[in-house]
C-alpha cells in the first residue's frame, strides 16, 4: 500500500507533466530567453513542490503555478536591475527572431510571410507594454486564461486586468496601423 | 468610455476575442500560434549550458588569477624580506668590519706610539749608559 508521501509525490509528478509546457511557454514569451525560461520553470516547480502540502486548492493548480512563475519572473528582473553588469550576458533573442516561429501548416508562402509580419507587429507592441500589461496580455492571448484566472494569478482586480488588456490591445492595434 | 483616467483620449478596446475586428483577431491568433510553435520547439531541445560553462570558466579563471596573485604576493613578499635581511646583515657585517678595522688601527697607532716612546727613551739613555765606555776610549787615546 502506498504511503501518503508517495501519493503526494505521484500527484505532483502528474501536475508537473501536465502544466510544465504552459508555464515554460509563458516564461519564454515573457523573457524571450529559452535557457532562462527553463531555469525559471524549474524553480517554479521546485517552489511548488516545497509548498505543495500547503496548497489548499482555493484556485486551480494552473493559476497557483502561474502566480509562482510571475513572482519568480519579477524577482529575476529585480535582481537583474541590481546586478546591472550581468545585462550583457542575456540570451534573449531579438523580436524578429522570436517572430520567425510559425506552426507548420498548409499555408502558402505569401500567407506565411504575412503571418510573420503580423506576429512581428504584435511582438513590437508587446515589448512596448509595461511588465504588468505584458503579463496580463500574454496570459490572455497566449495562454487563453479567463479574466478571473488572470486576476487570481496576478493579484489584480478583474477591472484592472481589463484595463491592462484594453491598453495592450490599443497598442497592438496602433502597431498594426489601425487607430491609436 | 475610457478605462484609464490618466489617458482620456483612449477608447476602450473590446477584450473579448470574439468582439474584435478580423485583422486584430488574426494577428493575435498568429501571435499565439507563433509562441506555441516556438515553445514546443524549445521545450524539447537539448538544453545549452554555454552560459554556465562560460561563467564557470570565468569563475575558475578568476580563482586561478587570485591564487596566482596571492602566491606571487607571498613569494615576492618573502623574497623582499629575505633580501632586506641580507642587506641588513651586509650592513651590520660592514659596520662590524669597520669597527674592527678602527680598533686595529687604534691598537696599531698605540703600539707605534709606545715604540716611539721607548725608542725615544732609549735614545736619551744611551749617552749616559755609554759614558764609561766613552771614558775608557778617551783614556786609551791619551796613553
Amino acid at each position: 500500500m502506498a504511503s501518503a508521501n508517495e501519493i503526494a509525490a505521484q500527484e505532483f509528478s502528474a501536475v508537473v507533466a501536465s502544466h510544465r509546457p504552459q508555464i515554460f511557454r509563458f516564461l519564454l514569451a515573457s523573457t524571450r530567453d529559452a535557457d532562462l525560461a527553463e531555469t525559471l520553470t524549474q524553480e517554479c516547480f521546485l517552489k511548488a513542490h516545497v509548498n505543495w502540502a500547503r496548497f489548499r486548492g482555493d484556485s486551480s493548480t494552473m493559476t497557483w503555478l502561474m502566480r509562482i512563475a510571475i513572482n519568480l519572473q519579477k524577482d529575476h528582473w529585480r535582481n537583474r536591475r541590481i546586478q546591472f553588469w550581468r545585462k550583457a550576458s542575456t540570451n534573449a533573442v531579438d523580436l524578429d527572431e522570436a517572430g520567425e516561429w510559425l506552426p507548420s501548416g498548409e499555408r502558402s508562402v505569401e500567407q506565411k510571410m504575412m503571418a510573420r509580419e503580423r506576429v512581428a507587429h504584435v511582438w513590437r507592441a508587446v515589448e512596448d507594454l509595461s511588465g504588468r500589461q505584458k503579463t496580463v496580455f500574454l496570459l490572455r492571448f497566449v495562454e487563453e486564461m479567463e479574466l478571473s484566472e488572470i486576476a487570481q494569478a496576478t493579484g489584480l482586480s478583474e477591472g484592472t486586468v481589463k484595463a491592462h488588456l484594453s491598453r495592450g490591445l490599443a497598442k497592438v492595434r496602433a502597431e498594426l496601423g489601425g487607430k491609436p | 468610455m475610457s478605462l484609464n483616467p490618466g489617458n482620456k483620449g483612449m477608447t476602450e478596446e473590446p477584450v473579448d476575442f470574439e468582439a474584435m475586428d478580423p485583422v486584430l483577431k488574426q494577428s493575435l491568433s498568429d501571435f499565439k500560434a507563433s509562441v506555441h510553435a516556438w515553445s514546443d520547439a524549445m521545450i524539447s531541445r537539448p538544453r545549452t549550458v554555454r552560459e554556465v560553462v562560460v561563467r564557470r570558466t570565468w569563475r575558475l579563471a578568476g580563482g586561478v588569477s587570485l591564487a596566482c596573485a596571492l602566491l606571487a604576493g607571498g613569494v615576492s613578499g618573502g623574497l623582499y624580506q629575505h633580501h632586506q635581511r641580507q642587506e641588513q646583515a651586509k650592513i651590520a657585517a660592514a659596520r662590524a668590519a669597520e669597527q674592527r678595522r678602527q680598533l686595529a688601527a687604534e691598537r696599531a697607532r698605540k703600539e707605534e706610539d709606545l715604540l716611539a716612546k721607548v725608542d725615544s727613551d732609549v735614545s736619551q739613555e744611551v749617552p749616559t749608559a755609554l759614558e764609561p765606555l766613552a771614558q775608557l776610549m778617551s783614556e786609551d787615546a791619551t796613553k
